[in-house]
């Protein structure tokens, strides 16, 4: 099993990585096309401003690569955000896969959303062995209008897609790394995919 | 169902735990990396590490116990602590850090806040403040609360917010080590005037302490230090407590 991690200079990745390692699997991180064709698992993280992020992606040819991807890809956080069709974060244009636009929360609501939420309409085998309802971290400003391609709902002022799922692209709002056993178990569930 | 934090704090000095009352007479309580293990086990929500002794030579112990808690703890953390520069806040995110908190600095560099946000999004900026009252007006402390600035906490508050803070963690120097509860009415105020996230720290004494800081003070987190580290309260039944008084959290 060879999983990588994308790294352009965007995220958390640490934290990504050591997870993996409290599952005993060893996750390489990588910006090198080849090294990421050849993967079984990709992980996508993110962390920061989008319209940024998809430079740093361009500058790598990262951005083209992406969508051709044929094995199973997991977007965290800004890398599930960078994987829908727009972000109102400076008008940025994403890669397309998840047909659903990423909205500012309105003040109506304390931005950033920080702490623990729940994920509910839990739609994919991401989410074997995890109950409707369990507890995941999240920390974000934006978040992707509920559509078609959405797997979990979350509530915060709006229900929006916490979780998108189209063919071998998956993409999650919160950070399974940060999600105690929960999350674990969502990684793990990733890996078996 | 969104829900409140609790989040037990780590003051680190040389790469050990320690808590003092209103900051001086610090006491060890525990190795860090064990400590934040039984947390997150326990059903802390978040931790924060302080590195009060934070100075040049210091930094790579810290840098060193960050890595640590990245990699054995699955809950989300916070380092502060003698940071002052983009290049302090990339080595702490890229060893695994989750967000990290200015205090001193952002009162003398206020810039840094929008350089932080702007660099690294406004999500992992927290802005610790610490204050107290000089003749009934809330004035910002440096230096663990000995030295008043000229900064009223509440104007401060609304500055930090502007310049991008993701959150502000808020410690009143008056209730820290009185284990009297925390400061509900600067609390509720703070909440009101701001629309980010605020930890309420400094005060906690039981777990009465803690319903008064999110019903009364409005609070999106509390933060508490010796209660936790001495097991006087248990943060497992002090959510279970929270659940019955009808507050939502993570159980």
């Amino acid at each position: 099993m060879k999983i990588v991690i994308i790294d352009y200079g965007a995220g958390n990745i640490k934290s990504i990585q050591f997870a993996f390692k409290r599952l005993g699997v060893e996750a390489k991180l990588s910006n090198d096309i080849a090294e990421i064709q050849a993967a079984d698992k990709i992980i996508f993280p993110g962390v920061g401003e989008a319209s940024s992020a998809m430079q740093k992606l361009a500058a790598s040819g990262l951005d083209t690569l992406i969508p051709t991807l044929e094995q199973p890809l997991l977007g965290i956080c800004l890398g599930m955000q960078l994987l829908c069709d727009f972000t109102e974060e400076n008008t940025t244009k994403g890669l397309g896969i998840f047909n659903t636009k990423v909205k500012r929360f309105t003040n109506e609501v304390k931005v950033p959303q920080i702490g623990w939420n729940t994920i509910i309409d839990l739609k994919s085998n991401l989410f074997d062995g995890i109950d409707e309802s369990a507890f995941m971290y999240l920390i974000h400003s934006y978040y992707a209008e509920s559509c078609e391609e959405e797997i979990a709902t979350t509530n915060y002022g709006v229900n929006y897609a916490s979780a998108l799922q189209k063919e071998n692209f998956y993409g999650v709002q919160f950070h399974p790394e940060k999600s105690s056993k929960v999350g674990e178990k969502l990684l793990k569930n990733f890996i078996e995919l | 169902m969104f829900t409140k934090r609790i989040i037990p704090c780590l003051d680190i000095k040389d790469g050990r735990t320690v808590k003092g009352v209103n900051f001086v007479n610090l006491r060890d309580a525990g190795d860090p990396v064990e400590l934040a293990k039984i947390y997150a086990k326990n059903g802390a929500d978040e931790l924060v590490f302080l590195d009060i002794s934070a100075t040049e030579e210091k930094r790579k112990t810290l840098i060193d116990l960050v890595l640590k808690v990245a990699e054995q703890v699955n809950i989300p953390f916070t380092v502060g602590g003698g940071i002052s520069s983009i290049e302090d806040v990339t080595l702490l995110l890229n060893s695994g850090a989750d967000k990290v908190s200015i205090n001193s600095s952002a009162v003398k560099n206020p810039q840094l806040i929008n350089d932080l946000a702007n660099k690294f999004g406004n999500q992992c900026i927290t802005v610790a403040i610490d204050a107290k009252r000089i003749d009934g007006i809330w004035i910002v402390h440096l230096v663990g609360g000995k030295v008043p600035t000229e900064l009223n906490l509440f104007d401060w508050a609304k500055e930090v917010a502007e310049r991008g803070a993701g959150e502000i963690l808020f410690t009143s120097m008056e209730n820290d080590g009185t284990k009297d509860g925390f400061a509900n009415e600067a609390l509720a105020e703070l909440s009101s005037l701001v629309n980010i996230p605020i930890i309420a720290s400094g005060g906690a004494g039981n777990k009465q302490h803690f319903t008064d800081a999110f019903i009364k003070g409005k609070a999106d987190a509390a933060l508490a230090a010796s209660v936790f580290h001495f097991k006087e309260i248990e943060i497992n039944e002090l959510k279970q407590e929270l659940q019955r008084n009808q507050i939502p959290v993570r159980l």
